[in-house]
């Protein structure tokens, strides 16, 4: 997958990990920064949803599929330091016409998330 | 304390992620805000159809629906999103700027409420509906959340 233009904005980049699944990783910077010293909830949010993009990428292969996100709804746990974050996303269904992402961003411990978000994004196979 | 003053408030919003995005004043009332965001190339999430990523928006309603919250309180207090759910309509046009105007709709003890749209240029035909919550830190039970 080739990352938008607005991963650039983030200063996001794609990994992946050690089973091939892709991961997000964006370092701290003020250009992320809400209040001082934490990361803003847009670009945590926003990281989110490349994330979620990746991993459909990921699990649609080779097949060319235009993805809409229709409804994208994050819930923040906790604030974003001054540190680099991480995520990744599971597609939780993939159907003809629709598929239910879950997407998760964390710090230093990947069972301690500073935000989930859930997208349901519409498919349009070419 | 003086009252608070969303214009006066927005011109410090030109550092940090939204100065990034250019994210401006545009205008507000008793229980809302409106801020602007002016179309850039690199906010692009979906470079085929030139159609802006979903963070910019994000960011957008998450700040414009935060000042609503100061704006119907009267002051700066602290609060942190718990949750934001963006709902989006049609992509917006590129080339033009997304206005974001967030409303607090219901102030409880620990919790406010807060709703937004976003259009880009017919408020009639907004490009997204955002529904969301956020913890109040300032009263004893918010700030042990």
């Amino acid at each position: 997958m080739t990352l938008p233009p607005y991963a650039d904005l983030l200063g996001a980049t794609l990994d992946h990990d050690a089973d091939g699944a892709p991961v997000l990783l964006m370092p701290f910077g003020d250009h992320v920064v809400g209040r001082p010293g934490f990361l803003h909830g847009g670009a945590i949010a926003g990281l989110l949803e490349l994330a979620a993009l990746a991993a459909l990428h990921h699990a649609l292969g080779k097949e060319s599929v235009g993805i809409k996100p229709v409804t994208v709804t994050t819930d923040f746990q906790r604030g974003g330091r001054a540190v680099p974050t991480r995520a990744a996303a599971t597609v939780t269904r993939l159907g003809t016409r629709v598929a239910n992402v879950e997407a998760i961003a964390w710090q230093d411990d990947r069972t301690r998330p500073i935000a989930t978000a859930r997208l349901n994004c519409l498919l349009e196979r070419g | 304390m003086d009252a608070f003053d969303p214009a006066r408030f927005a011109k410090r919003l030109g550092w940090g992620h939204g100065g990034r995005l250019g994210i401006a004043y545009h205008d507000h009332g008793a229980d809302w805000v409106e801020l602007a965001l002016p179309f850039s190339p690199d906010q692009v999430g979906d470079p085929a159809r030139g159609v802006l990523a979903s963070g910019p928006i994000v960011t957008l309603m998450d700040m414009a629906t935060s000042l609503a919250i100061w704006q119907r309180r009267g002051m700066f207090l602290p609060h942190a999103t718990l949750d934001l759910r963006v709902d989006y309509l049609r992509a917006a046009t590129p080339g033009r700027t997304v206005i974001g105007r967030g409303t607090c709709t219901r102030l409880a003890r620990r919790v406010a409420f807060v709703r937004g749209e976003a259009h880009d240029g017919d408020p009639a035909d907004p490009v997204a509906h955002v529904a969301g919550t956020f913890m109040l830190m300032d009263t004893a039970q918010g700030a042990a959340a």
